[in-house]
């Protein structure tokens, strides 16, 4: 029998017990006796634990508070306020006990991403041991359904993933050979063989687990206020219970001891400050484990208080608001057709690793015959010269245009916003492509809703340049965009908005976290995203938002809100109420019926109240 | 060095409250925190003074909660 089936048994025949008391017409004395028998079931353990605390030189426990005042109560023969108080007491402390249990399963639950196992090849044979004993260079063979156990590299087969647990979509993502493969992460329908890149202390997997337990640690300013609070509480009011219980019977004229006795038991029974101690970190850890389950890492409760004051963000540009993958967006041409000069472009840059080449190559799409380009030149810098087709070829910038004397054609009375590499054949300006990097589909929608959730100031800090930068600033509606700066220039700018920030305004900065960690460490709450497979990401953050949707920004302002909210509402209830029930039993006017609700019940609803932060 | 414990049968915040409390007067002690929730105690202390620290962390545990296992 578990521990909260039998407690709730031994309620349940005190309660009964209890009830015999009362109603029936009994004896006097064998009222009592039912009267002792049901405090004793109910009671005994309390009292136990008081004694033994007691001869530990530990007072002020809970139990020896609840054990004085019920004692009292029978003294001065208020026996079924004492043990109704008891049995209360015991009900609150069921309640708490399962929901206590109740939110530790579903943080466990939550942190049911660490592998137990993973399968090894070696020498031809496949060999189950424990994830941490594998090392980089490793095969490790993985089958459908299983967890992925390491960070590595898919070296035979295919499958999807299902990378949900990490990053809160449900969309598996399809690999193939050569693509890495995340720790934590469920592998669906194939079987795949993987070489292992990082040992399990390493891995993705290790990092969150680690990150998310260590979450409660960095405590926020209303926890550090309740520990401190629940320090001084209890004693104060005890103190505060004994001048009660003895100075009014002695100096106030015609005052009765048990009267004031019963007011100090009433102290007594309010001065456990367990409604907070509990309920305000688990509300911090709902929160934090609510947010993580959608894909966003939160790594203090201190950094929730925050993003909940968040009034202005600033963005980097790539990768962050963009995609960080060039497109080829427009093709002009001048002599030839715009497939003609694609091609052309391509097989020019077909030696080159320059994201831009890829892109163009991309966009080209056919095989590329290597036979018809002689003497490639990479001009860093300016771009590419070499023969295609026996024709010389300059592709690159308008540098590189200038250099060679080919005068530029103005083609377009629009002026192109990305990326421009003009093409020249036989020193003839042919055309140009335009390239631009993609906004991600969900970068506009995400300003929207920040802005909705009054986040009123939206930057962009860029590398790039002005006209791109501020192409793409308009695009998305935000309030500005400072471009061209170099890494040491954005710290600059970044620390100017930190000085003009309101006093109560928090201010974040969010970034791919690869280039910009000086930033993203000054910033009031610094925000990753992309933190899956990165992490340099997972390091220099606050805040990781594992997968790359900006919208889950608005997200964990939301959830940070509401988790302050909740928090802000349990210190208000609590003390309030517990202060309420102090000043009407100083004064007489409450009773211990009241008192019991105001610790017990208080306890609970402020619990139940808590766990609405793990959900969303 | 950090050394995690973990704290069975932890079974009441404030109590938890008071071990991180203790634990912290602790001579050699960094930094203590006592997580209800994940029922586990995280130290940080020199590693030459570890061992020893633990021991009087496990007595100022019990003396706040008698029923509490540690396990390492």
């Amino acid at each position: 029998m578990n521990k909260h089936k039998k407690n709730l048994i031994r309620i349940i025949i005190s309660a009964a017990i209890f009830l015999l008391a009362i109603l029936l017409p009994l004896p006097n004395i064998v009222t009592l006796l039912l009267y002792i028998a049901a405090y004793l079931i109910i009671g005994y353990d309390v009292l136990w634990n008081a004694f033994r605390n007691v001869i530990r030189g530990h007072v002020l426990d809970e139990n020896f508070l609840m054990s004085i005042a019920t004692i009292g109560a029978f003294a001065i023969a208020k026996y079924d306020e004492s043990i109704f108080v008891m049995l209360f007491y015991q009900v609150g402390e069921l309640f708490q006990s399962y929901a206590v249990a109740q939110s530790r399963k579903s943080i466990t639950a939550l942190m049911d991403i660490r592998p137990d196992y993973a399968n090894v090849i070696k020498d031809g044979e496949v060999k189950v041991v424990d994830p941490e004993e594998v090392m980089p260079g490793d095969r490790i063979l993985i089958k459908p359904g299983e967890k992925i156990p390491l960070d590595g590299k898919i070296v035979v087969g295919q499958t999807s993933i299902n990378t949900s647990a990490l990053t809160g979509e449900s969309l598996p993502r399809e690999s193939l050979v050569g693509d890495e493969v995340i720790s934590g992460c469920i592998n669906l329908n194939g079987t795949i063989e993987v070489e292992v890149t990082k040992e399990f202390e390493e891995s993705t997997v290790s990092k969150i687990l680690e990150l998310v337990e260590s979450a409660s640690d960095r405590k926020a300013k209303s926890e550090a206020f309740i520990t401190k609070f629940a320090k001084y509480y209890t004693p104060s009011v005890v103190i505060f219970a004994a001048l009660l219980a003895v100075i009014p019977p002695i100096f106030v004229p015609g005052a009765l001891f048990s009267d004031w006795l019963y007011r100090a038991l009433i102290f007594l029974v309010v001065s456990c400050p367990c409604a907070l101690v509990i309920s305000i970190p688990l509300g911090f850890f709902g929160g934090i484990g609510g947010a993580s389950k959608k894909g966003i890492l939160i790594k203090g409760s201190n950094y929730l208080e925050s993003l909940s004051k968040v009034t202005a963000i600033a963005f980097d540009k790539t990768g962050t608001l963009t995609k960080g993958n060039f497109v080829v967006h427009d093709i002009v041409t001048n002599s030839v057709t715009k497939e003609n000069l694609l091609e052309v472009a391509a097989l020019a840059e077909s030696h080159s690793s320059h994201p831009i080449a890829a892109s163009i190559r991309a966009a080209f799409g056919k095989e590329l015959s290597m036979d018809r380009i002689r003497e490639v030149q990479e001009i860093a810098g300016f771009g590419i010269s070499a023969i295609v087709d026996g024709q010389q070829v300059y592709a690159g910038n308008a540098k590189l245009m200038a250099e060679q004397k080919i005068e530029i054609k103005q083609l377009s009375k629009v002026k192109p916003i990305g990326t421009t590499i003009h093409v020249a054949i036989d020193g003839n300006y042919a055309g140009y492509l335009e390239i631009r990097d993609e906004i991600k589909p969900t970068s506009k929608a995400a300003i929207k809703d920040l802005r909705n959730s009054g986040v009123n100031s939206l930057v962009m800090l860029t590398g790039d340049a002005k006209v791109v930068g501020e192409a793409i600033a308009s695009e998305l509606s935000l309030d500005h965009a400072y471009t061209e700066l170099l890494p040491a220039d954005k710290v600059e700018k970044f620390e100017e908005m930190l000085a003009k920030r309101g006093e109560k305004d928090q201010l974040a900065f969010v970034g791919d976290g690869i280039n910009d960690a000086p930033v993203l460490a000054r910033a009031d709450v610094g925000i990753a995203m992309g933190g899956l497979g990165s992490d340099a990401a997972i390091e220099a953050a606050d805040v990781v938002i594992m997968d790359d949707d900006p919208q889950k920004l608005a997200t964990a302002i939301r959830i940070a809100r509401k988790t302050i909210r909740i928090v802000k509402q349990n210190i208000i209830f609590a003390l309030g109420v517990k202060g309420i029930i102090l000043i009407l039993g100083a004064i007489g006017l409450s009773n211990m019926w009241e008192a019991v609700f105001a610790d017990v019940g208080v306890s609970v609803i402020a619990i139940l109240n808590s766990i609405r932060a793990l959900k969303d | 060095m950090k050394k995690v414990v973990k704290l069975e049968n932890l079974d009441c915040a404030n109590c938890a409250a008071k071990m991180e409390d203790g634990v912290s007067k602790i001579s050699g002690v960094e930094k203590v925190t006592v997580s209800f929730l994940m029922q586990k105690m995280t130290i940080i202390a020199p590693e030459e003074q570890m061992e020893d620290i633990l021991k009087q962390a496990e007595k100022v545990i019990h003396k706040v909660e008698p029923d509490v296992v540690l396990k390492l």
